[in-house]
């Protein structure tokens, strides 16, 4: 069975979240303590939503000083599929392992609410069993959401297809509605919204489910 | 030749049209205060240490290393150094 490893730092809140809607897919999961150096045997891992080390300094900065996150990066240039949500997003940026920066939402809003994605790109680990074009109804729920980057970042992410998850209405005022992006070997995901918390028909979506289903299936792929 | 204990202002800045919703919020609150012809409101972080080194000009780049790598994250936010 493919294993998922969700990290789990000092302030993480959404790791159970996350381990549970894997399941849910048929998929292990298990937590990734942020002290261990190692990924143990996960064939693809997740860096949750939460406020890692208490986003001291700025949401992210210290988390990349966690001992997991070597491990994490050698596992991602090693082609191993890496998806950051909310805050993971922000730790996989102050990591270096994608481009740009969150700042604050656009109108001093902390945003919590259900937003429509659409996929522009299943080219990626968390988008490859979705369907190009296809809306889905996702949670949002943060206060430094608004995705910038220089414009020769923006460009190259526009030229090589590397924005996967547009917001159909902009909440946060991100540069091109950018909701997701992923790495220049397609392997590393950051979103905002939370796939893992629209799994379930009680959780009034399940339009989360084709995302981490493309992650499982790239696990699966990894695993080979 | 021993190294000099220098004192380390570091001022983070938002860079120019990086969002400021805190400066926003704050600027449009002082007139209901009675505080009229405010503009130009920014928030900010300062951070504050020492630091050893040969000279000023080391203290300086060490500092700015730092501010490089750590301190700011170069996307968003610029650092004014004052070493002192």
């Amino acid at each position: 069975m493919t294993k998922v490893g969700v990290v789990l730092f000092p302030g993480s809140n959404c790791e159970q979240d996350a381990i549970e809607s894997i399941r849910l897919l048929g998929g292990d999961a298990e937590v990734l303590w942020h002290g261990d150096a190692t990924i143990g045997d996960a064939d693809a891992v997740i860096v949750p939503g939460g406020f890692a080390h208490g986003d001291y300094l700025r949401p992210g900065a210290i988390a990349r000083f966690s001992p997991v996150m070597g491990a994490v990066a050698a596992f991602a240039a090693a082609g191993g599929p890496v998806v950051g949500i909310c805050n993971g997003f922000q730790v996989l940026t102050e990591a270096g392992l994608l481009p740009g920066a969150l700042q604050k939402n656009r109108g001093l809003k902390f945003l919590c609410t259900t937003v429509s994605l659409r996929v522009d790109s299943t080219n990626s680990v968390l988008t490859s069993d979705a369907e190009a074009g296809s809306i889905l109804r996702v949670p949002v729920n943060h206060f430094e959401g608004n995705y910038t980057c220089s414009p020769e970042t923006l460009a190259e992410l526009q030229g090589d297809d590397r924005i996967v998850l547009r917001y159909v209405e902009n909440p946060n005022g991100s540069i091109d509605d950018i909701a997701g992006i992923c790495s220049e070997g397609r392997n590393v995901v950051g979103l905002m919204p939370h796939p893992e918390r629209a799994c379930h028909p009680l959780l009034g979506s399940t339009d989360g489910q084709p995302l981490l289903r493309s992650l499982l299936t790239a696990a699966a792929k990894a695993q080979v | 030749m021993s190294d000099v204990t220098f004192d380390v202002l570091v001022e983070v800045k938002h860079r120019p049209g990086i969002a400021d919703p805190q400066g926003a919020t704050i600027e449009r609150s002082l007139p209901t205060l009675g505080f009229h012809g405010v503009s130009g409101v920014t928030v900010g972080k300062s951070i504050r240490f020492t630091v050893e080194a040969t000279d000023e000009a080391a203290a300086r780049g060490e500092v700015e290393e730092m501010c490089k790598r750590f301190l700011t994250n170069p996307v968003i936010e610029d650092a004014v150094i004052t070493i002192s």
